[in-house]
């Protein structure tokens, strides 16, 4: 195999475009039928597929090491490679928690020996150690060993004075605190969303004012620092409320959501769906319409699919005793894209939300369609419907609600550094 | 009558009160009291449900409605078999579904289950071919609790639910059996009350088809009937009242404030009671108590629900 990849007739936001990639960079791009096509390239006909840069995911639970049994680094970089995600943020909620820079190497180094082209992990390290909310975790030799951000994610930190230390030690080394925004107290016992649906089908529910009121610390604190602070997997319209003001009076905090909040309403668990079961929780029908217009007003800053694999027979169980989580790789692109169709959102859109801004703001390296730029790209067709089973799925678990669903659009070809990956 | 039965009972399981028509229920209601008449009888037992099994899986402590099951199954001639969590696998760690498919390797004709878990029956009946009962799951439902109570409010009303009032008295948002009443009673046409302290109250009960109170006096006022339900003690550990003594001043049923009810008005309570804490217990002994006749109703009902669900397949077989 030559180290030079012609990609011809792919479709670039409309247009068709072939592509040059040499030695893992973009050469040349230019309109269909002007470029020549390199003497020794592998040619690659995209036949007019969609061409996307490779995603960002700045989410996941990888959960090696520790519960491999859930997933383990090399399968959910198969599910990132085939679900078009180049680079994922992986959380520290491991056993042992990535609150040591040994582990920190254990899931590089892990990701490079079996993906070696990519997908790239970017792993968050424990703000504190141990999860715990007490003492601040070793972020300097977590940063040097390469962590690229800093989260508490799956055991917020209730003490306000903790978590702005840890803010503060973090922005001196150039890094985020990604703060997964939860009252303990509100949430405690909690299975789903608090509201209608709860307290008809007689299930403790977390009201969202828990998560909202979290943001509102947030933001203050963001304020009286100057600093950044990243709010984790968003779920209401009472957050965005929160967000959209802080973002008008210039408060240095950034947000995401992900796909499933954008979709699904707490009626999913109706019939007590362990797949529909996540934190936080499925929220109603106008928390969903409020999502949707924030990330299209860029309110919401990123998708990411906080990505949380388990083992079947986790989830086979009735709803109280089953864990947290939906699986999102394998289907967070097409379901994205579902957007896209609907009209909400357009193909700049995606590439906003899941490529450029997680970039910007966690300072990864770029990957867009310059000259020099890494050639890291993936060909989607926008048509092809595929239903979302055990089969489709490249995630060890298939812990989501969409199973069974018919879903349209789906990543055909990936490369990284030039090179087919998926 | 078999005939008849196969056609008025399509259902496998009985998960909640909402999957019955209106015809079912009064069919089921109808059935019940044949069956209340052989409970009156000098021999209480027939040989109706003669070779056919029932498990009681208990995992959730029970001592009333696990015995009205095994009573009821027993006067039909029913084999029945209990199975309680402490000593069972399932304190072990074994998994819900694996001892549901280890009781049904067994064979059973019906599978009557109580459950810490909301949801936990419909779990069952999802992936058994065996027909289930709830008998209380979680916070969700209690079909049979309702049924009874429909049964004997029927006994007093008559067919005559339409534009009665019934208020139901305490801890409404951890309970299945308000919720399983709320759908029932409303089906047929009473106008429901729910009183309680906002927080014993259930999130969204705004959409309810009920009237909510937090004041019992206007809660009660000219009711037809009244139902006390049983305030777990965990309730005050969890935050959710000061202490007892205020609640028994706020919310338990006393004379004074069962005057402010129809003179002709009904007392329920599921039981346990706690007396003195939701309910006098000069009210519980008085003549307006139903209290026993929702014993006697639980067994005839459970009766029916059994007969209806172990010869539902009969003609098939």
């Amino acid at each position: 195999m030559s180290d030079i990849l012609f990609l011809r007739n792919a479709r670039l936001l409309g247009t068709p475009v072939d592509l040059i990639a040499r030695d893992g960079v973009i050469a040349a791009i230019g309109e269909h039928g002007t470029l020549d096509t390199p003497a020794d390239a592998t040619v690659h006909d995209a036949g007019g597929l969609i061409l996307f840069p490779s995603f960002i995911d700045a989410h996941v639970h990888l959960r090696e090491p520790g519960f491999e049994y859930k997933e383990d680094i090399a399968s959910g970089l198969d599910a990132a490679a085939h679900g078009g995600f180049g680079a994922v943020m992986c959380m520290a909620n491991t056993r042992p928690v990535n609150d040591d820079a040994a582990v920190t190497r254990h899931i590089i180094e892990t990701a490079l020996r079996h993906w070696p082209h990519g997908p790239r992990v970017y792993p968050v390290g424990a703000a504190t150690v141990g999860l715990k909310g007490t003492e601040l975790a070793p972020m300097a030799e977590l940063a040097a060993a390469g962590c690229a951000a800093f989260s508490n994610d799956g055991a917020p930190v209730p003490d306000t004075e903790m978590f702005r230390r840890a803010v503060e030690y973090a922005a001196d080394l150039g890094r985020v605190v990604i703060d997964h925004c939860e009252d303990p107290y509100l949430a405690k016992g909690a299975h789903m969303n608090e509201g209608a649906t709860s307290g008809r089908v007689g299930v403790k529910g977390q009201p969202d004012v828990g998560e909202a009121l979290h943001v509102a610390r947030d933001i203050l604190l963001a304020d009286y620092l100057g600093l950044p602070i990243h709010l984790a997997h968003i779920s209401c319209r009472r957050s965005v409320e929160l967000i959209a003001w802080a973002k008008v009076r210039g408060v240095p905090v950034t947000a995401e959501t992900c796909p499933h909040y954008l979709i699904l309403d707490d009626t999913a668990l109706e019939n007590y769906d362990t797949n529909a079961k996540v934190n936080p929780p499925l929220r109603t029908p106008d928390d969903v319409a409020a999502l949707r217009e924030a990330v299209k007003s860029g309110v919401i800053d990123m998708f990411v699919t906080d990505h949380a694999p388990h083992a079947a027979h986790e989830k086979e169980t009735p709803l109280d005793e089953a864990p947290n989580g939906i699986s999102g790789l394998d289907t967070a692109v097409a379901l994205t894209w579902g957007l896209v169709r609907e009209g909400l959102l357009t193909e700049g859109d995606l590439v906003r939300l899941w490529n450029r801004e997680p970039a910007r703001v966690f300072g990864l390296p770029r990957n867009g369609f310059e000259p020099g730029d890494p050639a890291d790209f993936f060909l989607f067709d926008p048509d092809e419907a595929w239903v979302v089973s055990r089969e489709t799925m490249h995630s060890k678990s298939c812990n989501t609600p969409f199973l069974g669903h018919t879903l349209t659009g789906r990543v055909k070809a990936h490369w990284m550094d030039g090179r087919r990956i998926a | 009558m078999q005939n008849e039965t196969r056609s008025l009972w399509p259902h496998k399981d009985l998960l909640d009160v909402d999957q019955l028509s209106k015809d079912e229920l009064l069919h089921l209601l109808d059935t019940a009291a044949q069956f209340h008449e052989i409970n009156r009888r000098p021999v209480k037992k027939v040989p109706t449900l003669k070779g056919k099994s029932v498990i009681l899986f208990f995992a959730e402590p029970s001592t009333r409605t696990k015995t009205s099951f095994d009573v009821a199954g027993k006067r039909l001639s029913a084999d029945t078999f209990s199975l309680a969590k402490s000593g069972s696998s399932l304190q072990k760690g074994e998994s819900l579904k694996d001892t549901a498919l280890t009781l049904e390797a067994m064979n059973p004709d019906v599978l009557v289950i109580r459950h810490s878990s909301s949801g936990a029956a419909r779990f069952l009946a999802e992936r058994l071919a065996c027909g289930v009962v709830n008998a209380g799951d979680g916070w969700h439902a209690h079909p049979t609790q309702a049924l009874l109570d429909c049964y004997s409010l029927r006994q007093v009303w008559g067919d005559t639910f339409e534009g009665r009032t019934l208020c139901i008295l305490g801890d409404i948002a951890h309970s299945r059996v308000a919720r399983s009443n709320v759908k029932l009673l409303t089906s047929l046409g009473v106008r429901v009350r729910l009183c309680a302290p906002r927080t014993l109250l259930p999130a969204g009960v705004g959409n309810w088809p009920v009237e909510v109170f937090t004041d019992l006096d206007a809660a009660v006022r000219d009711a037809d009937a009244v139902m006390c339900l049983r305030l777990q003690l965990e309730r005050q550990q969890a935050g959710l009242l000061p202490d007892l003594r205020e609640y028994s001043n706020r919310y338990c049923l006393t004379p004074r404030r069962l005057e402010l009810a129809k003179p002709e008005a009904r007392v329920l309570h599921p039981g346990p009671m706690n007396r003195g804490l939701e309910i006098a217990s000069s009210i519980a002994d008085a003549p307006a108590s139903l209290v026993l006749d929702q014993v006697a109703a639980g067994v005839a009902t459970r009766m029916a629900i059994l007969f209806l669900l172990a010869t539902r397949t009969d003609g098939g077989r």
